[in-house]
């Protein structure tokens, strides 16, 4: 068993500016709306950087923006980015230019094209230069991603960023990635803490089925998308419950979360 | 940091299917690298190549996993009787404490270049199923699904870092009561994407590659697969061990490397405070050495700075090029192989060493005694990562 505790989060999606919004929704009787997604500008970047930078890099440094907000000490921290399709426009773009004569591939687009792209202009908005890990776990991204930053904060003694965010496909993949919302949450993990917003428990099982939420809207967000798993976890912190949640993690294997509110 | 002994392992690249291949071209000199004659590309470039993959379809249970990528992993965990160590370890901790750490940079993503240039006006064939192919994690669930595992699993993707970080993670889930043992490993093959993607960014050499040369210009890409199952030692274990390891970031520049190699040294630094030991303790640098003018530079100013000029150095990408987000796996097997068999490996086409550049740099095998060895991979994004192995726990 891991324990650790969640001291600050961060989240992104449509009709959602941020984590006291959906902390708002999450603990009140109405479902889920929907809406426009808040303009992805996250301020760490020079404008020059941001020009280069796409929306599946804004909404990770986004909700990574959030959750460290007034936090001093960013640029010691760890991170984990997890996403299971990473920036697949860029792929697109990349897999149709490889399609054209001349196979004219973008620079800047192939560096961006890396797994690690968000995390790389997170280290430099933050100035962070300690290590940093990018992963993907198809539908247990989100999981994945706890897991590893939970592992390295409790083993390294160190307080860890996790970021987990997706952007649905361009047309070309739309059927064949089972993405259809744009989400991002973050949250900064600490074995101990001084003023944790909840305190978690790890255990993997091969039994059961993943937590679902009760109202149909906000379940179907939470099944838009591999981040969107996180939302069961946020709505226990939201209204201060305690809870056993179970998350998707591998085939075959589940990630028990037991949270308790502080 | 507690050691971990390193028990079994394996790799397959363009010098050949198994450990004995990579060591025979290490000891003479034998380099992988071939023109580039891959389907569907022309350019001007070398390639560290692993042959007939074309011809392995991966069949049966495994069959919807089947890609480039993926038939490389399974040719890589073939070889060296990897296998029937993965099944003693299964009756030795149960296939759920046998956690998998796998990098890959590109993943299946050369099946997803084919369904874009096959597509038509319904868009991409049916039959794409990236998922089981291109998706980073596909490389995981794979290792996991043949090996029978069903622990804990992780997919690694840090461009060129990726296989060297999945050490690390090992190490902490196992230190963290997650697993027992940890196989783990790097797999990255041949596409379009990165052949296509470094030359538009003018890092891709039309010759052999000659890290750390005068003449320098750009890097080959290569292929390849390794793997290795890490345990926590027993008395009496005389297999090599992880040492130490450092991870760190850049911060500085998404596609070129701090100048003075800042995150570099930072990582190695750290590597050897978890190893307890001194710069004057490591005996061989296997440098990331990728051949570009800029990296190189780089990590010459990183190591110089940390070690001075003495430490032997050798960048081994002239063998096997540069396999991408299998070059951690790569290149710590060879540091492993090196351990074993007292070998200090040249640096292969490094004719005239840059007079800029000051790393003592191996230009002929030597026969040595070797006790510590430090490997480095750093990626795009600035990320980077070193590692320590030891001769013993």
């Amino acid at each position: 068993m891991i324990s650790l505790s969640i001291e600050k989060i961060g989240v992104v999606a449509q009709g959602i500016n941020n984590w006291p919004e959906a902390s708002a929704l999450l603990q009140g009787e109405d479902d889920y709306q929907g809406g426009e997604l808040p303009p992805l500008k996250p301020s760490m970047l020079k404008p020059n950087e941001r020009r280069r930078t796409t929306r599946t890099i804004k909404i990770a440094l986004q909700a990574a923006e959030e959750a460290l907000q007034g936090f001093t000490g960013s640029e010691s921290l760890a991170s984990v980015f997890s996403s299971s399709e990473g920036d697949l426009d860029i792929i697109d773009q990349i897999c149709l230019a490889l399609t054209e004569e001349g196979r004219p591939v973008s620079p800047t687009q192939f560096h961006n094209s890396v797994h690690n792209a968000p995390a790389g202009y997170w280290s430099i908005g933050a100035g962070a230069r300690q290590g940093s890990s990018s992963l993907g776990g198809l539908n247990g991204s989100f999981a994945a991603g706890l897991m590893e930053a939970a592992v390295q904060s409790v083993v390294e003694q160190i307080p860890v960023l996790l970021v987990c965010y997706d952007q649905p496909p361009p047309e070309l993949l739309k059927s064949f990635m089972p993405i259809t919302e744009p989400f991002a949450v973050a949250m900064l993990l600490n074995g101990e803490s001084d003023s944790p917003l909840a305190r978690l428990n790890l255990n993997t099982r091969t039994d059961g089925s993943e937590s679902q939420l009760s109202k149909p809207a906000l379940e179907k967000l939470r099944q838009s998308a591999p981040s969107t798993r996180s939302l069961p976890m946020l709505q226990a912190i939201a209204r201060h419950q305690s809870a056993e949640i179970t998350l998707p993690y591998l085939p075959g294997l589940n990630l028990q979360v037991e949270l308790q509110p502080c | 940091m507690t050691p971990l002994s390193i028990t079994h392992f394996t790799l397959t690249n363009a010098l050949g299917c198994g450990k004995q291949a990579s060591l025979e071209a290490l000891r003479t000199g034998r380099s992988g690298l071939q023109p580039c004659d891959l389907e569907n590309v022309d350019l001007a470039t070398w390639i560290g190549r692993v042959d007939d993959l074309e011809e392995m379809p991966l069949e049966g249970r495994l069959a919807d996993y089947d890609c480039r990528n993926n038939r490389l992993a399974q040719l890589g965990l073939q070889q060296d009787d990897f296998l029937p160590a993965v099944e003693q370890a299964v009756q030795r901790y149960g296939a759920d404490r046998i956690g998998v750490f796998i990098g890959t940079s590109t993943s299946g993503i050369a099946t997803t270049e084919a369904a874009y240039r096959t597509r038509d006006d319904r868009g991409l064939p049916a039959e794409f199923t990236p998922r089981f192919t291109h998706n980073i994690a596909s490389s995981s669930h794979f290792v996991r699904h043949s090996l029978g595992l069903n622990g804990a699993a992780i997919a690694i993707s840090t461009a060129c870092s990726s296989s060297a970080k999945v050490f690390a993670a090992a190490y902490r889930y196992i230190m963290a009561g997650v697993c027992d043992a940890a196989i783990v490993g790097g797999v990255d093959s041949l596409c379009l994407t990165t052949l296509y993607g470094f030359n538009a960014l003018d890092l891709v050499s039309a010759e052999p590659c000659r890290p750390w040369d005068a003449q320098r210009n750009g890097i080959n890409i290569g292929e390849g697969a390794g793997f290795a199952l890490l345990e926590k030692p027993q008395s009496g274990d005389s297999c090599p061990s992880l040492i130490g390891y450092g991870e760190s970031s850049d911060a500085h520049h998404m596609s070129t490397p701090h100048p003075e190699g800042a995150g570099a040294r930072h990582a190695m630094q750290q590597a050897l405070q978890r190893a307890a030991l001194e710069t004057a303790d490591i005996d061989y640098i296997n440098l990331h050495g990728t051949a570009t003018r800029s990296n190189d530079a780089s990590e010459d100013s990183a190591v110089c700075g940390l070690f001075g000029d003495q430490t032997p150095c050798s960048s081994t990408k002239g063998f096997t090029g540069h396999t991408l987000g299998a070059a951690g796996i790569t290149e710590s097997i060879f540091a492993l192989l090196c351990l074993q068999n007292g070998l200090l490996p040249q640096s292969l086409q490094t004719r005239q060493q840059d007079e800029t550049l000051n790393a003592n740099i191996v230009l002929d095998p030597q026969q040595r005694e070797l006790r510590h060895v430090l490997s480095n991979s750093f990626g795009f994004g600035g990320n980077n990562c070193s590692l320590i192995f030891g001769a013993t726990a």
